[in-house]
């Protein structure tokens, strides 16, 4: 059993108090599970002990927890509730969850993304369900005048076996408010969970199912306009001059207005990405109207000049150039083979690479590239603003709302107390959600109508935004001597406008000689975080030259992966590894019993890969055949270690959707350019896999541990590109390096 | 603007409107029902199906004109409780994961089934086609629609 601490620096993070009408509230702060506890040497700023997360049992014994982190889908609104529900020990039947508002006086930090919200709640969440159930015990010990030690608690119920005394919390859970918080309390045995780790149903599964409005896009109220923006048609353009003569005598519109949504000297934050910072606005009753009145703007474009953006992220604060120019897929092409051909940035060298290269009696290179891909969440970009002299209430899909309140409070010209965002369920993420734009337009144009307002983007305004993932190339090389040993590595790779290598991954550490190397070239396409960013395609481009790799050498693919790894474990280049070996062999170790992959398979075509991101390890094998000259992936095989596993049945549903995605990106996704203009826009021109093309069969086996969790929205998605380009070179003899394999013509290349 | 009278959910509905607004957009923003989504406006993604006259189409593409007294049946008037075979299907297979393609995903279902109560694979596969899922749940999407195929009750 471990004993944590409610105290930081001797300040609680927890709160009691009494609920109206009868029962306890329990109070913490969310923030306090994002310290390394116990922090006792700095001292803390006030906000680490905003209480800004709740546990409510009232008289009649309801529960209601609350979820703080915006859900989109990875189904963060029932994983993070059991987690507290299990160390309060209650029966999961009767709790209520509620998704917190956001308020930026009480929730900083309130973001969902990159796989992190169990890894983060993790302790917070046990920590506050403990201490909640022991002032339960408390209160029950001093209501019966008994030890607090001889009682005991199951599914919402006290009980003292010695004198037979039981009670519901509900019961008890007035006297507990008056108690003190304990400075220390036992979490669970991790044997002795009875919620974690059994499959638990969305809680939102009835209101999805009956289309409930639960998304932003359903959102309506009183006297709501609705807006739509019209943007350039290709990136490198902005509005020279507007004609609304026709739009505005259409039926049912209000008004046609431009706006300027970030001003030109506007220090961005890292969320800011905005393509096009000045927008037609077409205001009326309804979406068809506005819709048709949209066709009817007459909009010229002109090139945009040079700019220069100021964009203080998390990496510090930097001058973006943005280029004028209207781009092409073609130009790109041959600007990546032009770089990946040049000296890049040196992000790590070990041993001597270049004197192995030369001493080298064979080498091995290969390069691989991606397109950019477009988010394509279900539902497309909008946002509900109310913005009034003293006050801006906003309801949308966000991720990432205490970015957004900072930009909008400089844009509006009020505080951030002042502004409200409530969280919708987002209709899909994928990194798109955590650029704020959309609010940030619709805030402006109600201010300026000084009127409720609902911008909505058309799939087309959606697809052709920007904010894509970038476009990359990666370049390797391997050293082999006579006798096929690998002497040296050697990583290239860059992107449009972004690099995707991490350089202290895995093969780092398990080679003598190595070298990674970067290249980055400018765009004025926007791009932002999408599934897995940077991973998504370093993953395909290194577990496919790995494979090639050991072909070459002459070694089974797992094999060879498993002796680099025992060589990262017994004796380690270098001290900035980046992954545990012992852990990342674990999954391939699983994956490869789960398989059968010694067995051989004769009417299959196998791929293996593996990847650690988001810390979470994952091992994939995929089994396809060729039929009318087009894959059809049969089974796929995951091994995960993601620790301890929340929600089973939940984590199996996030990990076959990370590897339907990729199998489907992978096959088919990309945005292509032509002068600018992303050449397609609607899904009848941008392939999305659909329910035939996905794998016939997946089953996801979990390493079992005790350790704490980590996510799993991101890490299944990198390893699929590989392990399905290993199986394709398999059944057609011919490597694949150019994705989307199958792209356009929808077969494989002949 | 012309006066439609619409028989929706087994419920008369009047509305004035451009006779070549889209049923889409009736339900949602005229009558207030909002679990018939917008996708893609063009018939590409499936998240608006609907069933006219027991048939699930694309309602971006049925303009009100069209609908006469013909019965329009969306996800709300699909069952009282959501207790439908299909929507009892997708809550045990726990299947949506945002959720936003799921009632365009189970109005399809519904209609398919009726038509083929004993489906094979490769059917439900090309029945759902048009039908697009981005958090790509289509492997419970389709042990779902054979679980429902089961029911009696469809
Ligand atoms: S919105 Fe009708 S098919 Fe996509
Ligand atoms: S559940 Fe998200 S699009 Fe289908």
């Amino acid at each position: 059993m471990t004993t944590v601490k409610t105290t930081i620096n001797r300040r609680h993070f927890i709160k009691v108090s009494a609920l109206g009408g009868g029962g306890m509230m329990l109070s913490f702060s969310w923030l306090a599970g994002l310290l390394p506890l116990p922090a006792e040497a700095s001292p803390l700023s006030k906000d680490w002990f905003e209480l800004n997360s709740y546990i409510k049992i009232a008289a009649n014994g309801a529960v209601t927890l609350m979820s703080p982190n915006p859900e989109f889908g990875s189904n963060v609104k029932t994983s993070m509730p059991m987690i507290l529900a299990d160390e309060l020990d209650i029966d999961w039947k009767t709790v209520i969850v509620e998704q917190a508002d956001f308020f930026p006086e009480r929730f900083e930090r309130q973001f969902t993304g990159g796989s992190q919200a169990i890894r983060q709640g993790w302790k917070i969440l046990r920590t506050a369900g403990a201490t909640a159930r022991q002032m339960l015990v408390n209160a029950a010990a001093k209501t019966w005048n008994v030890p607090a030690g001889e009682i005991t608690t199951e599914a919402g119920m006290l009980y003292h076996k010695a004198s037979g005394k039981k009670a519901g919390y509900g019961e008890i859970a007035s006297v507990a408010a008056g108690l003190p918080v304990p400075e220390k309390v036992q979490l669970k045995n991790v044997r002795d969970f009875k919620i974690i780790g059994t499959s638990r149903k969305n809680v939102e599964g009835l209101n999805i199912v009956t289309g409930k409005p639960l998304f932003g896009i359903d959102y309506t109220q009183e006297g709501m306009l609705i807006a739509m923006i019209a943007h350039p048609p290709a990136f490198g353009l902005k509005v020279k001059s507007v004609d609304d003569t026709a739009a505005k005598s259409m039926p049912g519109i209000r008004d046609v207005f431009t706006i300027k949504t970030l001003k030109d000297d506007y220090e961005r934050n890292g969320f800011d990405t905005a393509t096009f910072t000045e927008l037609v606005v077409v205001v009326g009753n309804t979406t068809w109207e506005v819709m048709n009145a949209k066709k009817a703007l007459k909009i010229e474009w002109e090139k945009i000049s040079d700019t220069n953006i100021v964009v203080n992220g998390w990496g510090g604060k930097k001058t973006v150039r943005i280029p004028v120019g209207l781009e092409s897929t073609t130009e790109h092409k041959a600007k990546m083979a032009e770089w990946s051909k040049k000296p890049g940035k040196v992000l790590r060298k070990d041993g001597d690479p270049e004197g192995a290269f030369n001493k080298a009696t064979k080498v091995i290179e290969r390069t691989y590239s991606a397109p950019f891909l477009a988010h394509n969440t279900m539902e497309p970009v909008n946002c509900f603003a109310h913005v009034t002299a003293d006050r801006a209430d906003l309801y949308g899909p966000i991720q990432a709302p205490e970015f957004i309140t900072r930009t909008l409070s400089a844009r509006l010209g009020l505080p951030k107390e002042k502004i409200h965002i409530r969280l919708a369920r987002m209709g899909g993420g994928f990194g798109l959600r955590a650029y704020g734009h959309h609010m940030v337009e619709a805030a402006v144009i109600s201010q300026k109508l000084n009127a409720p307002v609902k911008l909505v983007y058309t799939r087309e305004d959606d697809m052709t935004y920007g904010i894509y993932r970038p476009t990359y190339s990666a370049t390797y090389r391997a050293a082999l001597d006579e006798k096929n040993n690998l002497l040296a590595f050697h990583v290239k790779a860059g992107g449009i406008p972004e690099t995707a290598i991490h350089p202290n991954r895995f093969p780092a550490g398990a080679l003598d000689n190595y070298l990674a190397e970067g290249w980055e070239i400018e765009s004025n396409i926007t791009i932002g975080a999408f599934r897995a960013p940077g991973s998504n395609f370093i993953a395909s481009a290194e577990q496919s030259f790995l494979d090639e790799l050991a072909e070459q050498m002459g070694k089974d693919p797992i094999e060879f992966r498993l002796e680099l790894l025992d060589r990262a474990q017994k004796n380690p280049v270098g001290k900035d590894n980046d992954y545990d070996p012992e852990r990342y062999a674990g999954v391939l170790k699983l994956v490869k019993e789960k398989s059968k992959w010694n067995q051989s398979q004769a009417k299959v075509n196998r791929g293996v890969s593996a990847y650690f991101c988001h810390n979470t390890y994952v091992a994939e094998v995929i089994d396809l055949v060729i039929q009318n000259n087009k894959p059809v992936v049969q089974k796929v095989y995951a091994a995960v270690d993601c620790g301890i596993v929340v929600n089973p049945d939940a984590a199996i549903n996030m990990g076959e959707g990370g590897i339907v995605d990729g199998i489907g990106n992978a096959l088919y996704g990309e945005m292509p350019f032509k002068e600018g203009v992303p050449q397609k826009n609607n899904f009848n021109t941008y392939r999305m896999i659909r329910h035939s093309e996905a794998p016939k069969s997946i089953e996801i086996h979990f390493v079992e541990n005790d350790k704490d969790p980590t996510g799993l929205g991101e890490p299944l998605f990198p390893p699929i590109f590989a392990a399905l380009a290993n199986a394709l070179y398999k059944a057609t003899g011919k490597r694949l390096y150019e994705q989307p394999f199958l792209g356009s013509k929808q077969t494989l290349p002949g | 603007m012309a006066i439609f009278n619409l028989n929706i959910n087994g419920k008369k509905q009047t509305v004035d409107v451009d006779p070549k607004t889209p049923m889409l957009w009736v339900l949602r923003e005229h009558i207030k029902l909002v679990g018939t989504k917008y996708g893609c406006g063009v018939a590409a993604c499936g998240a608006c199906t609907i069933h006219f006259d027991g048939i699930a189409v694309r309602s971006c593409q049925l303009p009100v004109s069209a609908v006469g007294n013909k019965l329009i049946t969306t996800i709300e008037g699909l069952s009282e409780n959501g207790d439908h075979p299909v929507q009892k299907a997708w809550l045990e297979h726990d299947v949506a994961q945002c959720g936003y393609c799921q009632t365009g995903q189970i109005m399809s279902a519904a209609a398919f089934l009726k038509k083929n109560p004993n489906p094979t694979d490769e059917q439900i596969e090309s029945a759902m086609n048009g039908n697009i899922c981005r958090c790509a749940t289509y492997l419970r999407i389709k042990a779902a629609v054979k679980t429902a195929a089961k029911s009696q009750t469809l």
